[in-house]
């Protein structure tokens, strides 16, 4: 029995896994979600912005990282509207396209901005680190065309937009290492204000630049676009997920609590 | 002459780029943005040459009839078709768009998901108190875990109320995973970014001056 359960099936682990998700995803239940301080800060320095000032939105994520990441951009680029903060979209990562595209397109309308004027989406060029310097001098040397190949002259919100200096805050929402390339690049050289939303697994990796101040604030995995919801007032799938989240959470907790009592159990015994 | 010339383009370009980072002249910043804008006409090639190298990969597949080799050729109808369309009518036509909203977003989401499945089946199996470094390994990530849950501070807060010390030690939970974040992750990160930063100087050093040679292949 306890050698049994110390080697169990893996397939008795994956139905149990798809239980958590299933039976709280049809029976949804909100639990209390507290606000962290990385949260915090980026949705307060979003909020104390003027109306009319200009902040940089970088999908640099694919459908692999949609589930935690989507939920992210929804709720910053619902914040910016509301309060008339422009948005340029863009992407350096080349499947981050279509996704970048529709959703904001998704949240325009939901808030009635209108492309151009509140909010544009200038695509993806290749060469990370060239595109993130060439933008600290001049944005349109990188970009001469939208995503809808309109010339970004012939755009009027980017007529007052040449380069970072007009950009108050580059928020780059990352499932990979883009974050870094943006630190390195975009605040090293420009001094250009960074916040990042990234996925679970990469989290760790950014508090090195959250203690130095070269990142003004996180918004970490499912959980902090939760809590980016909450702090917009506009729950969401976030909140929904990390309530998920939760009980898989606690399966695997669990699980790892079983399997470490059967585990001590046999080894006296063996003893 | 066929190694020497690559080694001497790149002891130029690098000792210019250099300098021009520590002097603010107009010239210097020229060069400067010269050099970008050729690099960025350069980089759009690294796709070509990546798509010829795997499609060199899959072709040796087929030709190998290695391990599952018949699902090679499903990368040549990918590529085939996303390029036939997103050349001609660009990313923004509707096929292509459909094409990615549904086909490659939920495979690619779906691959992703099934990482749940072997996580937990992985923990279940690993996070095992065989010693003192596998003990502290599985009290940080059973801290970690239930710490990024809103199910943590409740089960946290609901055991600390049935204490005298309900309302000092609230949310106890997600403070312990913050506190591990805030001081040995972030420690031993810096550690990291130190030791990576000061490889990548020395090994630049190493390519500019032309000791390390392996980015020109082998052979002459």
């Amino acid at each position: 029995m306890l050698t049994k359960l110390v080697n169990m099936d893996r397939r008795i682990v994956f139905i149990l896994v798809a239980l958590a998700v299933i039976i709280p995803m049809l029976f949804p239940i909100s639990l209390p979600v507290s606000i962290s301080k990385p949260t915090e800060d980026l949705y307060n320095f979003i909020d104390e912005l003027e109306e009319g000032s200009a902040i940089m939105l970088v999908f640099d994520y694919g459908p692999s990282s949609l589930a935690e990441l989507n939920p992210m951009a929804k709720a910053i680029l619902k914040q910016c509207f509301e309060k008339n903060v422009k948005v340029v979209g863009l992407t350096l990562y080349a499947v981050g396209t279509t996704m970048g595209s529709d959703l904001m397109k998704e949240v325009a309308e939901e808030k009635n901005a209108v492309y151009g004027e509140d909010y544009v989406f200038l695509g993806f060029r290749p060469g990370i680190e060239l595109v993130i310097l060439g933008m600290g001098t001049d944005i349109a040397s990188i970009y001469e065309n939208d995503y809808y190949e309109t010339p970004i002259s012939e755009l009027p919100m980017m007529t007052d937009i040449k380069n970072y200096d007009q950009i108050e805050l580059v928020v780059d929402l990352s499932s990979g290492s883009l974050t870094d390339a943006w630190i390195t690049y975009a605040n090293g050289k420009f001094n250009q204000q960074i916040a990042a939303g990234v996925t679970g697994v990469i989290i760790s990796q950014m508090y090195p630049y959250l203690q130095t101040g070269q990142l003004i604030g996180l918004i970490s995995g499912i959980a902090g676009a939760a809590e980016y919801e909450n702090l917009i007032k506009a729950p969401a799938k976030g909140v929904l997920w990390i309530n998920i989240e939760s009980f898989v959470h606690l399966l695997i907790v669990l699980l790892v609590i079983i399997g470490n009592i059967a585990f001590f159990v046999r080894r006296t015994q063996e003893e | 002459m066929k190694r020497q010339f690559p080694l001497i383009l790149c002891f130029v370009f690098g000792v210019v780029i250099l300098l021009t980072q520590f002097s603010p002249h107009s010239y210097s910043k020229g060069v400067y943005e010269e050099v970008l804008n050729w690099a960025r006409i350069i980089t759009p090639f690294a796709l070509i040459f990546s798509t010829i190298t795997l499609l060199q990969t899959h072709i040796t597949r087929i030709r190998r009839q290695t391990d599952h080799w018949q699902y090679s050729f499903l990368v040549f109808v990918g590529i085939f078709i996303m390029v036939i369309i997103g050349i001609p009518f660009g990313p923004q036509h509707p096929w292509f768009e459909w094409l990615f909203n549904n086909v490659q977003l939920p495979m690619d989401a779906t691959m992703f998901s099934l990482l749940a499945f072997f996580i937990a089946s992985a923990a279940y199996r690993a996070f095992r108190a065989r010693n003192v470094e596998a003990s502290l390994l599985l009290i940080t990530a059973v801290i970690v875990m239930l710490g990024n849950v809103p199910v943590g501070d409740l089960i946290w807060n609901t055991l600390i109320s049935l204490t005298p010390w309900g309302d000092t030690f609230a949310d106890g939970s997600s403070w312990m995973k913050q506190w591990i974040l805030d001081n040995p992750n972030l420690s031993a990160r810096r550690g990291i970014i130190l030791g990576v930063s000061l490889g990548v100087i020395s090994q630049s050093i190493r390519i500019i001056l032309g000791i390390e040679r392996s980015y020109l292949g082998g052979g002459d």
